[in-house]
């Protein structure tokens, strides 16, 4: 006997993208890091570009993330990915050249490189993982960390007074006349994980236009170093690290001020709608 | 193509130009700032890469970026320039990326001075980064051979793909003099496992990371075994008035240059003295100098520092012969009448302890510090 397979149903809606590779993650439980490498890798693949990117990784947990990618790659020196990326892309213009930098990597070390990337309008797309810590190393205090976070370099808490406040990364490079695209998101729920995966192909639309240089933050956890379980951890985005880290667009040209297409839970007033509850 | 006058900076400058580089960071440093300037212009009219680095370490890893990309890639600098280009140049070799650094050397420690000097020998010679790796050192004593040995440093890059060094100093980049630029070359393909985006092949990765250690140690014996392969087959060398040399100057650079003057003067006031210079200073032409510590009786090593080659002198001659030393550091230009002192200074003693015993003690190495400057 026949059976009848509605057309729907033979139309694949999930595929592993093709320039995601099949190697085992050497990322903690929870950790954010694997999403942002499957929404960068989903964003090549409908671009269709893979084989005309090149990626920069620099040191730290991402020091890996070549590992991921099936697109050809280099390891800068820690801090240096900016500066790397900068030397690719003026031999080859025509190719699409990204950073994947994390926070000790981007704000702390190599901000000078971040910064002057962004000063002369380099058009490089820049992928900045801000956990709030120090991952490889084992959990220490970085730039990024919030006032009281406990970190294994700040056993008592981040004392602002003696360490500074958290750099606001997006906000700074937003003031420069060469950075065309800012945008800070979140990978905590569904809805921001959606809307990140909407910013990452965005600055790599406005790399692709020569608008200029282009970065997403993306506020990522790390279970592991925070002490937490993956699911606090996500809570822990989402309760402390957006207040202290605003999302939004800081700097979007013309043509790209699309407002997010995803609506949070927050964001819907009506009172038909599903309820933010259970929703990380 | 036709004898010009040129200054050593832009020089070696339009000799990279010439020799297909494609790509040029640098950062703003006297005395080589004449050879940024020079690109500055040259670079872009050709539709070449520039970039005025917001600092050296930046420059560094743009070459990085640049090399690993398959294109020729240089930066030049100046000594508290290059201290900072140690990092990367220590990540190029783990990447085995060929490329081109010049450095015009000033007076050092620290900020130190602007003056020519040679104080950079240990650092480029010795690696000044991390781990076992090596960079192929050349040291020109003319702008001619500035010019042609950053034409050479650019084959030997690609050729082993390492970095190669071109060692000059602040008066071989300030100076100039005749000399003759070669013809532009066309510009090279881009090797097979640069970076330059995964069409229709497997995707290439730069990197220096090998967490394994026996797989980190695999990847050392294969940079070592490349490093033997050079040693073996890329040393040169200059080999003058050696013949019936009883005592033998090594100096390299603008010294061995003072010291052709100075030997030019000795000779004539009846001494028998030559010189060798090392043109690679790595490799260093060990094979050269041990055979000429076989048949002279005192060599004298003669530097724009405090003693750094002469490290490798002694090491080299393993006592087989008295290794004096003299340099002025700091920046200071020795003029050539005091290596003839020097060179006066060890005949009379050796012709005071033949007398007393017939040359029959070699090796007193006291002898060394009582020349040193």
């Amino acid at each position: 006997m026949t059976v009848m397979v509605p057309e729907t149903l033979l139309t694949p809606v999930y595929a592993y993208p093709e320039s995601l590779t099949h190697v085992p993650t050497h990322y903690c439980p929870g950790c954010t890091h694997g999403i942002a490498h499957r929404l960068i890798a989903e964003v090549i693949d409908e671009l269709g570009v893979r084989q005309d990117t090149i990626g920069v990784a620099s040191v730290g947990c991402s020091v890996f993330s070549y590992r991921y990618f099936a697109t050809d790659f280099a390891q800068a020196p820690h801090g240096r990915a900016p500066a790397v990326a900068t030397g690719i892309k003026r031999v080859h213009p025509d190719r699409l050249v990204f950073t994947y930098q994390g926070d000790g990597d981007l704000a702390s070390i190599g901000i000078a490189e971040i910064l002057h990337a962004a000063v002369r309008g380099d058009p490089i797309t820049v992928f900045f993982v801000n956990n709030a810590i120090y991952g490889m190393t084992g959990g220490q205090m970085a730039p990024t960390t919030l006032p009281g976070q406990k970190t294994s370099s700040s056993p008592l808490g981040r004392d602002a007074a003696t360490t500074g406040a958290p750099l606001r990364m997006s906000e700074l490079l937003a003031q420069l006349d060469g950075a065309a695209y800012v945008v800070r998101r979140s990978l905590h729920d569904v809805v921001h994980i959606r809307r990140a995966k909407k910013a990452i192909r965005q600055a790599f639309e406005v790399q692709q236009q020569g608008l200029g240089f282009a970065m997403v933050e993306l506020l990522s956890s790390c279970p592991t170093n925070w002490g937490m379980t993956p699911e606090a951890a996500l809570g822990f985005i989402r309760d402390e690290m957006v207040p202290a880290f605003p999302l939004g667009d800081f700097k979007v040209p013309g043509d790209f001020k699309s407002p997010d297409d995803v609506k949070s839970p927050d964001d819907v007033k009506s009172p038909d709608a599903p309820t933010a509850k259970g929703q990380a | 193509m036709a004898i010009e006058l040129l200054k050593g900076n832009v020089a070696f400058a339009e000799a990279a130009v010439r020799a297909g580089c494609e790509a040029y960071f640098g950062y703003p440093i006297t005395p080589q700032t004449e050879a940024l300037e020079h690109m500055a212009k040259r670079m872009p009219e050709l539709g070449r890469a520039f970039v005025q680095a917001e600092s050296e370490l930046a420059a560094i890893n743009m070459v990085l970026g640049a090399a690993a990309a398959g294109a020729r890639a240089m930066t030049s600098s100046s000594s508290p320039g290059t201290s900072l280009m140690m990092e990367a140049l220590s990540y190029m070799a783990g990447s085995e990326l060929p490329a081109v650094l010049v450095d015009v050397m000033r007076g050092g420690p620290g900020l130190g001075n602007i003056a020519p000097a040679q104080s950079d020998y240990l650092q480029m010679v010795k690696g000044g980064g991390h781990g076992d790796y090596r960079m192929i050192v050349l040291a020109p004593a003319t702008v001619q051979e500035l010019i042609d040995l950053t034409t050479l440093a650019f084959d030997l890059a690609d050729r082993y793909r390492v970095v190669t060094v071109v060692l000059a100093d602040g008066s071989l980049g300030q100076m100039m003099e005749g000399a003759e630029l070669p013809p532009m070359r066309p510009l090279a393909e881009r090797p097979a496992w640069s970076l330059t985006g995964a069409r229709g092949r497997e995707p290439n990765l730069i990197s220096s990371i090998h967490l394994d250690p026996e797989e980190m140690e695999a990847f050392n014996q294969h940079l070592q075994a490349k490093y033997a392969e050079i040693a073996e087959r890329e040393v040169r060398v200059e080999h003058h008035l050696l013949d019936d040399a009883r005592i033998a100057v090594v100096a390299f650079g603008t010294a061995g240059r003072i010291a052709k003057t100075a030997i030019a003067a000795a000779r004539a006031d009846g001494l028998a003295v030559g010189l060798l210079r090392p043109v690679t200073l790595w490799p260093f032409p060990e094979a050269d100098l041990r055979a000429l510590a076989e048949r002279v009786d005192a060599l004298l090593v003669f530097e724009m520092n405090a003693g750094q080659m002469v490290e490798d002198v002694r090491r080299v001659v393993e006592g087989r012969v008295p290794v004096h030393f003299y340099g002025r550091a700091g920046g200071v230009m020795p003029m050539p009448e005091e290596v003839v002192d020097a060179l006066r200074g060890i005949e009379d003693a050796r012709r005071e302890r033949a007398g007393h015993d017939r040359g029959a003690d070699r090796g007193a190495p006291d002898l060394a510090e009582e020349v040193t400057a």
